[in-house]
């Protein structure tokens, strides 16, 4: 019994770790940056789905569609604003300019609405559950699992299989030979990041009926996730995915077998991965 | 990161000379004006910055973990003082050795990686070495470790006494300071700044790149270790705070602030981030915002630092 429900938990953590990973990787291979205020939208896409239903009474499904539009309009004005005078520089800069927006947003948070956490209701179409016979299983998380596994595979399908998918790709790739075709580069490297935050703030959304509401959600769990990209590498978005639930998976197990490991398993597989395969599971040797 | 290089505009400078007098002069009459503690303090960060730039502004690795020697020294130093009664030498070293080792363990995995991903396998393993610190018995978890006893230097010098200690900081800071200075000056230096510059030709020119990186990883984590294990005996405490990911944030800020890659910016950034967070204390969790926008002031308008700017407008190495 304990194993399938850690094994559940470790599938939940999971989907949170490939959205993550799939968003910084989306957003590093159009704007060559990591994406530090990653986490910090994350939590943005939370607090945005609780202020809906507080102020205006907009419900969970409403918050999945604008939760994710608001806190990607906001991505967009920080790229337009800021990031792009960043792109000839050294990558470096990128993540300290992030890390200091990560800092503001959660700060400001913080400042507002305390440590605590705040509790966000569960929609009531996914309470209760179902009874499997060797394991109880809620209906909210199985929805988490599938509908975030319908989010990685849709993006992956856009960006491996359509043509506005090969578009960003050879932009990835060249983007002066792309712009020379007569593409807006530019313009799709701003959208990529909304993009790629949009996902971050979905992810929130999710996450905010499992765990509390708080300003230092996302702060802890980008850090894993940074793990995460580098057991992966950021090459490849099926790579992202598979590796996000896999460690999850692992993760999971890892809470019934070695409880006091639980926490730094993923550091440790880190650390294994890069005596074994420097360039990550899914990587190609920079 | 060749837009941070100053320029080597002549075979003979003597502004670093100058400067370093004016440094010392600053740090001789400081205490008459300026509350010791807080002087002392801040030289500790002074230090710890220093160690961080030898990696970022020499060699072009941007650690985003290295709270992980700081803290973890400092609890070394902190617990081997308290619970086995060190002298205080003793303790500092406990705590350089422990940095040192785990730098050369963490060291060994990130430089495996380059760029962007290293920052992030640095960030990783100094997340994973504060969730142990969270858990381990010795610690003291949330307390941390309080009233550590400040001791008698080399049985001969009571550190109780402020004057005493402040020296003591001084000369282990100035130590430290040069140590770095003659590092990067060195012909060893020179192959670091080959492969900030260009791995791959430093690469191809026979130098064993990445053993380099190691032994400057490993002296930046020792150094980043003595400023820890300093700032323990000197603030008699160690805690979470140390070892936790905002300090690795706050180091780079102070670097940043002051210069990457010069020589006196990093003390500089320390003592105006160490300035800032006594100033703004009342304010409490605006300082975490504050530094934020400094983060991205820095960034965005002048990334130089404070000594890189002016170094640039004098025309001089600083």
């Amino acid at each position: 019994m304990a194993l399938f429900s850690q094994l559940l938990i470790g599938l939940i953590n999971g989907s949170f770790y490939a959205l993550l990973s799939l968003g910084l990787a989306v957003i590093f291979g159009m704007l060559n940056i990591i994406n530090f205020t990653h986490g910090a939208q994350y939590m943005m896409g939370a607090f945005v789905a609780y202020l809906l239903l507080q102020h205006i009474g907009l419900n969970y499904w409403m918050a999945l569609i604008f939760a994710p539009i608001i806190v990607g309009a906001i991505g967009i004005a920080m790229e337009r604003l800021f990031l792009q005078w960043l792109y000839k520089l050294d990558h470096l800069y990128g993540l300290l300019l992030t890390f200091g927006f990560a800092l503001i947003i959660e700060g400001l948070f913080r400042n507002q609405f305390g440590s605590s956490g705040l509790p966000y209701q569960m929609p009531e179409q996914l309470t209760g559950g179902q009874n499997l016979g060797f394991m109880f299983l809620p209906n909210y998380r199985a929805w988490v699992i599938v509908f975030s596994l319908v989010i990685c595979l849709g993006t992956w399908f856009i960006i491996e299989r359509t043509k506005l998918g090969s578009y960003l790709r050879a932009a990835t790739e060249n983007p002066a030979l792309v712009s020379a075709f007569g593409i807006n580069v530019p313009r799709m490297i701003t959208l990529t990041y909304g993009f790629g935050v949009a996902l971050a703030a979905l992810a929130g959304v999710m996450a905010a009926p499992i765990y509390n509401v708080s300003p230092q959600m996302g702060a802890e769990l980008i850090i894993v996730v940074f793990a995460v990209v580098v057991i992966g590498g950021m090459g490849s978005i099926m790579g992202a995915i598979v590796t996000g639930f896999g460690l999850g998976v692992i993760e999971g197990l890892t809470k019934v077998f070695l409880p006091e490991w639980s926490n730094t398993v993923i550091f440790i597989i880190m650390a294994i991965v890069l005596l074994i395969r420097p360039a990550g599971l899914f990587g190609r040797r920079a | 990161m060749t837009d941070l290089t100053v320029a080597n505009r002549s075979q003979t400078s003597y502004s670093e000379p100058i400067a370093f007098l004016v440094m010392v002069g600053f740090l001789a009459v400081a205490p008459a004006f300026i509350y010791p503690v807080f002087l002392m303090k801040a030289l500790c960060f002074a230090l710890f910055a220093c160690a961080f730039n030898l990696l970022i502004g020499y060699v072009g690795l941007l650690s985003f973990g290295h709270a992980l020697y700081f803290g973890w020294a400092s609890y070394l130093t902190a617990y081997s003082a308290k619970a086995w009664g060190f002298p205080p030498e003793l303790a500092i070293f406990t705590g350089v050795a422990t940095a040192a080792l785990f730098g050369l363990i963490a060291g060994s995995l990130a430089i495996r990686r380059q760029g962007i991903y290293f920052a992030m396998i640095t960030l990783a393993f100094a997340q994973m070495m504060f969730l142990v610190a969270v858990r381990a018995p010795f610690t003291g978890g949330e307390d941390g470790i309080q009233a550590v006893p400040r001791g008698t230097l080399f049985g001969l010098v009571n550190l109780n006494d402020q004057t005493n200690m402040y020296i003591t900081v001084v000369v282990i800071f100035l130590a430290g300071f040069l140590l770095i200075y003659r590092v990067i000056n060195s012909p060893f230096g020179e192959v670091l700044k080959a492969i900030r510059e260009n791995e791959a030709r430093a690469i191809s020119l026979g130098y064993k790149t990445e053993r380099y990186k190691l032994v400057a990883f490993v002296l930046s984590a020792a150094l980043a270790g003595l400023a820890g294990g300093t700032k323990a005996i000197v603030l008699q405490i160690a805690s979470l705070t140390d070892v936790n990911w905002p300090m690795s944030g706050e180091v780079v800020l102070m670097a940043l602030v002051g210069g990457l890659g010069t020589v006196f910016g990093p003390v500089v950034g320390a003592f105006v981030i160490i300035a800032m967070q006594n100033y703004l204390a009342q304010v409490g969790q605006w300082v975490t915002v504050i530094q934020g926008v400094v983060f991205v002031a820095c960034v965005l308008l002048f990334r130089r630092g404070i000594i890189g700017e002016l170094a640039n407008l004098l025309r001089i190495r600083l």
